[in-house]
Order: C-alpha cells, then structure tokens, then sequence
C-alpha cells in the first residue's frame, strides 16, 4: 500500500454516518474512496455543493457540475446546490463537522501552514483558512516527510494558515492527536515501530503508555 | 432593466471600471462579456472575484489580455500568468480568504459597513486590520466590498431579468448581483415572464439593469 493510501483510508475511518465533510485536493480526495459500508457522509465543495459524487464516467461531464478544483464530478440522490456565502457560511457557521487538508508543515502545538511558500508558491490561501478555523473538526493528511525532512515540526516556519490547532494528523507512519496543544502519537501505521516514528520526527512527541497500530 | 446587444452592454463599462465578475475556475462566468470585454479593448480594470481561472477561460481571458490593474481574490493558483504579472509588478494582487471575499462582498450589498470574522485571525491576513474581541474570542474587522460593476451569469433570465442559476455555477453571481452600482446579465436560457417559477427566482428582477440579448 503506497504512502497516499494508507493516509486516505485511516481518516476515512474517521468518517461518521450522516456527517458533513469537506475534503481538500490532493490526498485528502482519495478519502472519498474509503467511505465505510453502511454509512451515508455528504461531501461538500465549497463551490456550492452537498452531496458531491464521483466523477462522471467520459462523455457524462456537465460543464455547470464540477468540484472546487474546477473538474467535473457527479451529485448523488439527495445532493443540494448553493450560493458561495451560504457555502462559507456553513464552514464558519460550524455545519461541517469535518474538513481535511493537506499540509505543508505541522508543528508540535497543532498549528497548520498549508497555503503559501514565500517566494515560491503564492496560490492564494482560497478556502483553507475559513475551513481550518471554522469546521468542527479539523484533520490533515500530510505525508511525513519531503525530501528527507520532518514536515511535522517544532515549530512552523511557513506563514500560518489558522491560528486554531487542528485535531487529528495522519501521515503514511502516525495517527497524532493535539490534546492539551502538544502533539501525542496514538497510532502507528503497520510495521512502524514508536522509535522509526520519532527518529522520523522533528517536533517533539508525546508518548504514551499505550501506542495502537492503525488498522486500515 | 433594460435588453442590449452584447456590444452595447460592454460599452457602458469605462477603462478603470471595478468589476466583480461571478464565477469559479470559470464555471459560471459570462463568458461572453468577458470575450466582449477584450475585443473593446478594455484597460485598467480592477477584478474582484473568487479567482483568475486558467489561461484561456473565463477571467484568464482578461489577464492575459493585459486588461486588469489590480485583482481581488482568493486563488490565483491555477493562473501562472497571473502569478507571473503580479511578480512582475503589472497586477496589484489582494488575496483574501475565500469565505472572508464572499462575505465582504454581501455585507456591500447588504448596507453592512463589514463583518466580524475568526478566519485569518493569527495569519499574515490579519495585518493592517482592526481586531476585537466579542465574547472572550477574537475576531477580524473585515470591510464590506462593492464594485462600479457586477458581471452575472444565469442559467435562466425571464424578459424582466428575474434570474435563476444552475448546479455549481451559482456561486457568487446571486451575492454579486447585489454589491454593484450597475448589474449587467448574461443568461444561457431567456424565457418569458412566469417561466421561472417565483420559489425559483433567486435573484430578483429589480437587481438587474441591464440584460444581455441572446445572439
């Protein structure tokens, strides 16, 4: 199983029936494949829509039904449409009661930096930092390094994009949560050790007694 | 409201015009403004919207054409010409949070100075701006936003100019379409008057001024 994939389908285990959910681009989209059998979660787009589906089969596409990155994707049954103030209104609003981002850094208190690299990436911080200080809970899906370095680290260097911590990181090694603004390791991916996790780590880590492995 | 050509409709628009133009990565934009737009030739333009699209499409069309002075947004990510004209210094860019856009912009249609928001609070976003604090928690004071323009696109405009949107291309046409001196419509379907049902009628016929002909 590739990094992504272990990401993607341990957070989708976080998943609630009839939860509200907004997922961000890159791997936080492939969380839509790994809902549980049984449960019903609507997706939002922050573009105006609940109930986001899949993407159409080729040749279905509708030019008017695309997801926030522009591209096409279908409505299931049950899936509503709205304006982009009523879209925000439910991320401030605390509708959402789940978002998850990708991530740039993530240091020891919680604190996220996701939208910009200065002198190098100046997208526009778009809809990340109303759903990382607005949504009920916020989970990151962030691999645990780049180029050989820690991305979960002492603390950010990169311009924040909430000053609110998140709740929950999951990379392809850790499940760590932020109790009390220190990050804690809770879980490790299937044939991590606690120590291949910390070696692997800037930010210091809280350990305790108890450590789970993921079950995917 | 009155019915123009396309033509005439660009017209009423002056060099130096601020725009706000609806639509995201292109998907409910009026395309045809913004085409018509470039052929008169418009300069100097101030472009607030929810992002710059792509090269090509929608807002991208106007970038490219080197039509806009200054844009206000919340991504320009996916435009690398307008990330490579703001490097250059020949757009002024303003990012704001997405929803933080959104929401200035109904305040200025809403008679609202501004609004109180947590997002950006702790953020480079917060610079410059008043913070107070409301029930022990912090909030930003973001102004209210409104424009000499509002460009909209309908999936539906009756003869009066009651509109009504489609699928994801609502976005911020309804918000727009109440923030601006002067509201130009282009709709992909006109339909005689009580073809809109009025439950279905979400921007009403008195916001718009001017609707654009079909053809």
């Amino acid at each position: 199983m590739d990094a992504q994939t272990v990401i993607a389908k341990r957070i989708a285990l976080e998943l609630r029936d009839g939860m509200l959910v907004n997922l961000g681009i890159g791997i936080p989209t492939q969380v839509a494949n790994y809902v549980p059998a049984g449960i019903r979660v609507f997706f939002q787009s922050e573009n105006g829509l609940i109930g986001t589906g899949a993407p159409p089969e080729e040749g279905m596409q509708h030019r008017l039904l695309t997801d926030a990155g522009g591209r096409p994707v279908t409505a299931l049954p049950g899936a509503s449409t709205f304006d982009s103030a009523t879209s925000f209104g439910l991320i401030r609003g605390g509708h959402v009661d789940m978002t998850v981002l990708g991530g740039l850094q993530v240091d020891q208190s919680g604190h996220l930096a996701n939208w910009m690299i200065p002198g190098k990436m100046v997208p526009g911080m778009g809809g990340a930092m109303d759903l990382a200080s607005g949504a009920r809970r916020v989970v990151i899906a962030m691999q645990h390094n780049a180029k050989g370095k820690s991305k979960l680290v002492k603390a950010c260097n990169l311009p924040l994009t909430s000053a609110r911590p998140i709740d929950l990181l999951v990379t392809e090694m850790a499940v760590i949560a932020f109790p009390g603004g220190r990050a804690t390791l809770q879980e490790t991916a299937p044939g991590v050790s606690v120590q291949q996790v910390l070696d692997a780590t800037e930010a210091e880590l809280e350990v305790p007694q108890h450590v789970l492995q993921m079950s995917l | 409201m009155r019915t123009l050509t396309l033509a005439d409709a660009v017209a009423l628009i002056p060099d130096g015009a601020s725009l706000m133009i609806g639509g995201f990565m292109g998907v409910g934009t009026p395309e045809r403004v913004v085409d018509e737009l470039v052929r008169q030739g418009k300069r100097d333009l101030t472009v607030i919207a929810n992002d710059t699209a792509l090269p090509g499409v929608g807002i991208g069309k106007l970038i490219s054409a080197g039509l806009v002075g200054k844009v206000i947004a919340s991504h320009i990510g996916l435009n690398p010409e307008t990330q490579k004209k703001m490097i250059a210094g020949e757009i002024q860019v303003e990012l704001v949070p997405q929803g933080t856009l959104i929401e200035r912009i109904r305040a200025g249609g809403f008679g609202l100075g501004g609004i109180l928001t947590a997002t950006g609070v702790g953020t480079v976003v917060e610079e410059g701006k008043q913070k107070v604090a409301v029930a022990g928690k912090d909030y930003l004071v973001e102004l209210a936003l409104r424009a000499d323009f509002a460009l909209v696109n309908a999936f539906l405009a009756d003869y009066l100019g009651n509109l009504s949107y489609a699928l994801t291309a609502r976005n911020f046409n309804p918000v727009i379409a109440m923030a601006a001196d002067t509201v130009i419509a282009e709709a992909d379907n006109i339909v005689p008057v009580g073809l809109i049902s009025p439950d279905h009628v979400v921007t009403p016929a008195p916001l718009v001024d001017y609707l654009i002909a079909q053809g």
